[in-house]
């Protein structure tokens, strides 16, 4: 009776083993299998196009009081005439959730159009729900051509 | 409540509203004859399996392919160079299709050998056919997809030789070039063929393909006496087997993936010559190379043409097969049956050989 059932606990045990052995092995072919599948999810990283400064047209197209979108790499950039002297340059990104920004000229400040949110001509939230001040963008007038550089 | 009564509550709980039990009943029900030509047997579900790496390997290429004449080539090398183990995900997807079309191609005639399409199976036989068309028409569309120099010329030749069908020929080459000649329209077209048309159709097929399948179950050689068939459950004992298959077939398929990596050639250029050594895939190469053997004119038909009644005959005899042979169980039809299909072996072999070297 002893002998019979120390065998079978032998057998037992062995079955457990190449079970484990067999399972392990299927697990491991599996991983391999979708382990570039995972990879290949993971969108490469696409070179963002690096600019230290744009040339932003020339001074007599942006009346005083206006602003245009313009491009900076591949980012947008509000450029706003303030007044006959001042200039200012921001990034147009809203820093709520992402929306593009855009200049009114009636009440003179920033406005997204997405949920309202409004900053001032410093880049400064005044209301609505952004979290952060909009980037500053140094501005620069050489002769005729206005030129946006990052600030710092 | 103990573990276990709860788990024959929640079951029963499904059962009470899917009633899953009566697939679970079909599935114990289900039995697979064991004799020399078991083997054949597999060759359906191999197929199977290929189609899923297919659709698998298809929605991950989506993710980066873009369908239009100015990116197509581009965003194909973006996947093969740029995002990781791209390569490998394009690599498998075009050697599992051409894995695929040999499986079909397999099963067919292991059917035609075995006179598996004799009644009552005359509808799955037909459906099965127009499944090996819509296979075709996924390797024939799936071809074009990267936009390179071979597989515009490809294309070109393709839909011309559709083309010369008598009446309906110009109407169809039209359609499938979305105009008068390759070029924007034709990729936008096979496109939406390759990835919604076909595979919504296929879907339908092969879901009435299986049912009936399931239907009759598997056939056996009418060579085998009853008395001396064994059976063995479909699950699990024959699926586990079928996975073992589909395990090897993955094998193969990675290796043939990874050692000969799938290559992208050159971009399509409308204006280039036809490169040297232009050839359709090899599941075309016979009727290519049939065409090209046919003089232009025979007597006062136009080669062409005739190669196509040729064709046109022999495909209609095969297709309605189930319809002339089976009439008288043995006998003349079906040593004419069984003289088609190893004609046709010979003649895909030989011909696919001959294309491929000359």
């Amino acid at each position: 009776m002893q002998r019979t059932d120390s065998v079978d606990t032998g057998s037992q045990d062995r079955r457990t083993a190449i079970s484990w052995l067999l399972g392990s092995a299927v697990a491991a072919s599996l991983a391999s299998f979708f382990y570039p599948v995972v990879r290949f999810l993971n969108p490469p990283k696409v070179a963002e196009i690096s600019v230290n400064e744009v040339d932003a047209g020339k001074v007599a197209d942006l009346k005083p009081n206006s602003g245009k979108i313009v491009k900076f790499g591949n980012k947008p950039v509000l450029l706003v005439h303030v007044n006959e002297t001042d200039w200012k340059a921001f990034s147009a990104v809203c820093t709520h959730l992402n929306c593009t920004v855009q200049y009114q000229e009636a009440r003179r400040e920033i406005w997204c159009a997405c949920h309202n949110g409004t900053y001032d001509l410093e880049g400064r939230v005044s209301s609505g729900p952004p979290p952060k001040p909009l980037e500053e963008m140094a501005v620069k007038i050489r002769g005729e051509d206005i030129v946006i550089s990052r600030k710092g | 409540m103990s573990a276990a009564e709860l788990k024959v509550k929640t079951l029963d709980w499904l059962d009470e509203r899917t009633g899953w039990r009566m697939a679970r009943d079909l599935m114990d029900h289900k039995v697979v004859p064991m004799h020399a030509g078991t083997a054949w047997y597999y060759f359906g579900g191999i197929t199977l399996f290929l189609i899923g790496v297919q659709i698998f390997t298809g929605v991950l290429l989506l993710l980066y392919y873009r369908p239009t004449v100015a990116e197509s080539f581009d965003s194909v090398r973006f996947i093969m160079t740029r995002v990781d183990f791209g390569w490998l995900i394009r690599s498998i997807h075009s050697w599992s299709a051409n894995l695929l079309i040999l499986s079909v191609f397999i099963h067919m005639f292991s059917v035609v050998f075995t006179h598996a399409y004799r009644r009552p199976r005359e509808l799955t036989w037909l459906s099965g056919i127009l499944l090996l068309g819509l296979m075709l028409g996924f390797g024939f569309s799936g071809y074009l997809l990267p936009w390179n120099q071979i597989s515009y010329f490809a294309t070109k030749v393709g839909t011309d030789v559709a083309g010369t069908t008598p009446v309906v020929g110009p109407a169809i080459a039209r359609f499938l070039r979305g105009g008068e000649d390759v070029g924007a329209a034709t990729l936008t077209r096979f496109f939406d063929f390759h990835v919604i048309l076909l595979p919504l159709i296929s879907f339908g097929l092969i879901g009435l393909h299986l049912g009936l399948v399931q239907k009759h179950g598997m056939s056996t050689p009418s060579g085998i006496p009853a008395a001396r068939l064994s059976h063995i459950k479909f699950f699990p004992n024959f699926f586990l087997r079928e996975l073992m298959v589909w395990y090897g077939v993955l094998a193969v398929l990675g290796t043939l993936a990874a050692v000969f990596p799938w290559e992208l050639g050159e971009k399509a250029d409308p204006f280039a010559s036809a490169p040297a050594g232009i050839r359709p895939e090899w599941y075309f190469l016979a009727q290519f190379y049939t065409l090209k053997l046919i003089p232009s004119h025979v007597w006062i038909f136009e080669g062409e043409l005739l190669g196509l009644f040729g064709f046109g005959a022999l495909a209609a005899g095969w297709v309605l097969l189930p319809f002339w042979e089976a009439k008288r169980g043995g006998g003349r039809r079906t040593r004419l049956a069984t003289g088609m299909a190893v004609f046709l072996v010979f003649y895909l072999v030989v011909f696919t050989i001959l294309g491929y070297v000359k």
